[in-house]
């Protein structure tokens, strides 16, 4: 309760700022409406007004809930109106991204760790990449791919794994290289192999720092995936841009909370596996 | 097919070099951390050219980099005017409003540790969410033109400068704020003495992770709607006209203006945070 409770606080000042901004950007067109009518509303009258438009400047809380609710819920999965058959869309191009981009960046970071000239040659150009927006390649890689004739799902996976791709290799640099000279030496006078050392020393060591790059990478990989999705026919991104051409805001809010509730799954389920993992090596915290 | 042979040379030629720098004292100097990467990176450069000539690879799949560097050359004013419209008004005045403003709301919730409890998940929590996708509401409340870029900047770099301000304003330690209050130092004495300077290598980190998201922020803003100039709109608008040039052109003014960007972070922070044990070594 100690700690629920300023979140709590903090939540509710959120929905509270949201339904006076509602009320401030919304009464404009109530007002244009009522004198168009050459009727006048007070304030009474027109805050309700403000709360239930079609096309809200800013749509109420409860609209956009409402709205999520029915076209996630309400609506068969089957359906292109529904939420559903956009996140999966999404989401399986995410995941698949994901997966690739970090089984190709713990073995790019296993090079770097054994190869030196690997080593001083591309680490210091994964870090650059990391200050930037390599999210840039990503409509020309759409371009690219729909040359060589790839399904959507392969080319949104493609971008969505060259986005997690750089923060794992980092983040597992690190943690194979987080054991000290103490503990190497430890198993050279044990006789380890590389491989036993490798196994038992440094991939182990690695797991704290791998788990910490993986919700970075998740992340960047869904922000990939959304982006990729722009010059696509379905998925979030693109209902995303269906709903800025035809103003549908209610529309745009609702997705945008899919995909914040997407967001925060992912990263809840690494987290949950991270937890499980490292109680079970006796390394939780 | 001779110029992939060369190209295959030059890789392997400059392959061996770095593992013969690598492998020599020199890689201990200054100046050999530098040449490895650099001799990479040459390589790769070389690669691309040698196999996009040698295969006769489509530009319209992939330009060579000589033909994006004849690209780059032709439209300088092009790429200054995208430039000044994303990274100057777009990213960068976004970036120091939602700096500015998440450093003040910082400072105002230091004197409320219920307040802070609060904000911190929650924080945390966002600056994990894709804010990018706000972008096409900014678009329709601000129009086409850099405001609504600012503003989804905004929204990106307020959470994790934020959070960081917050962790950074706790960094000092029980001791040297019992020393300040034997001193009979103020609140804001002691904020501005002893724990605004503590806090500021966090303070950096939320800098340097936003100035990343600002570029990010600005760019795919304007792949929601823009006016006919930035460097959004022109990848977008080359992706039509199949000029893929164009686009790498583009990518290299980002990646230009990525790096300075950092640099120039990275740099103030070197010399406001010259105390800190990992800035002395």
């Amino acid at each position: 309760m100690n700690r629920l409770l300023p979140i709590l606080t903090v939540l509710a000042a959120i929905v509270a700022i949201w339904y006076a901004a509602t009320v401030m950007m919304n009464r404009t067109w109530v007002y244009d409406q009522a004198a168009r009518a050459d009727t006048s509303v007070s304030f009474a009258q027109m805050v309700p007004l403000t709360m239930d438009q079609e096309r809200p400047v800013l749509p109420a809380p409860h609209q956009v809930m409402t709205e999520l609710v029915k076209s996630t819920l309400g609506t068969a999965p089957t359906s292109k109106r529904s939420l559903v058959y956009h996140g999966w869309i999404t989401l399986s191009a995410t995941a698949l991204g994901f997966v690739i981009g970090t089984a190709l960046g713990c073995l790019l970071a296993i090079g770097i760790v054994y190869n030196r000239a690997m080593d001083m040659s591309v680490l210091p150009w994964a870090i650059a990449s990391q200050m930037v927006p390599i999210i840039a390649l990503a409509p020309m890689l759409t371009v690219i791919m729909n040359t060589f004739g790839a399904t959507p799902l392969v080319t949104k996976a493609v971008i969505s794994a060259y986005l997690s791709f750089f923060p794992v290799v980092v983040g597992m640099v690190k943690g194979l290289r987080s054991p000290d000279t103490m503990q190497l030496d430890l198993l050279h006078t044990y006789a380890a192999t590389g491989p036993q050392a490798f196994f038992k020393l440094r991939l182990p060591a690695s797991m704290p720092f791998f788990f910490a790059s993986a919700k970075v990478g998740i992340a960047a990989s869904l922000v990939g995936a959304i982006v990729a999705e722009l010059n696509q026919p379905a998925g979030l991104g693109a209902r995303l841009l269906q709903g800025s051409y035809y103003g549908q805001t209610v529309q745009i809010w609702a997705t945008l909370f899919l995909c914040a509730i997407l967001a925060a799954l992912a990263v809840m389920v690494i987290a949950a596996v991270e937890r499980g993992t490292l109680t079970r090596m006796g390394m939780a915290r | 097919m001779i110029w992939v042979l060369v190209a295959l040379g030059v890789w392997a030629g400059g392959w061996w070099i770095n593992a013969r720098l690598a492998a020599s004292p020199l890689s201990r100097t200054r100046g050999g951390r530098i040449a490895v990467p650099v001799i990479f990176g040459v390589t790769v450069l070389i690669l691309w050219e040698g196999l996009v000539r040698g295969l006769e690879v489509n530009p319209v799949i992939l330009p060579s980099p000589s033909a994006v560097a004849a690209r780059f050359g032709d439209s300088l004013p092009i790429l200054w005017g995208d430039f000044v419209q994303t990274a100057l008004k777009g990213a960068l005045s976004g970036y120091a409003i939602g700096c500015a403003a998440a450093f003040l709301t910082a400072i105002a919730v230091d004197r409320s540790p219920f307040l802070q409890r609060g904000l911190l998940p929650v924080g945390n929590f966002v600056a994990a969410l894709p804010i990018v996708g706000t972008a096409p509401i900014m678009v329709m409340w601000y129009g086409f033109d850099w405001h609504s870029k600012a503003a989804v900047v905004v929204l990106m770099v307020f959470f994790p400068v934020l959070v960081n301000t917050v962790a950074g304003l706790k960094a000092s330690e029980a001791m040297q704020r019992d020393l300040m209050a034997t001193w009979s130092a103020s609140y804001w004495q002691s904020l501005f003495k002893l724990r605004l300077p503590a806090a500021m290598p966090f303070v950096f980190n939320g800098l340097k992770i936003a100035s990343t998201l600002a570029l990010i922020g600005a760019l795919v803003a304007e792949f929601f709607g823009s006016p006919t100039e930035g460097m959004g709109f022109r990848i977008n608008a080359s992706i039509g006209q199949l000029a893929l040039d164009m686009i790498w052109a583009e990518i290299t003014v980002a990646a230009i203006a990525g790096s300075v960007f950092y640099g120039a972070v990275a740099l103030i922070e070197k010399r406001v945070t010259f105390w800190h044990p990992s800035q002395r070594s």
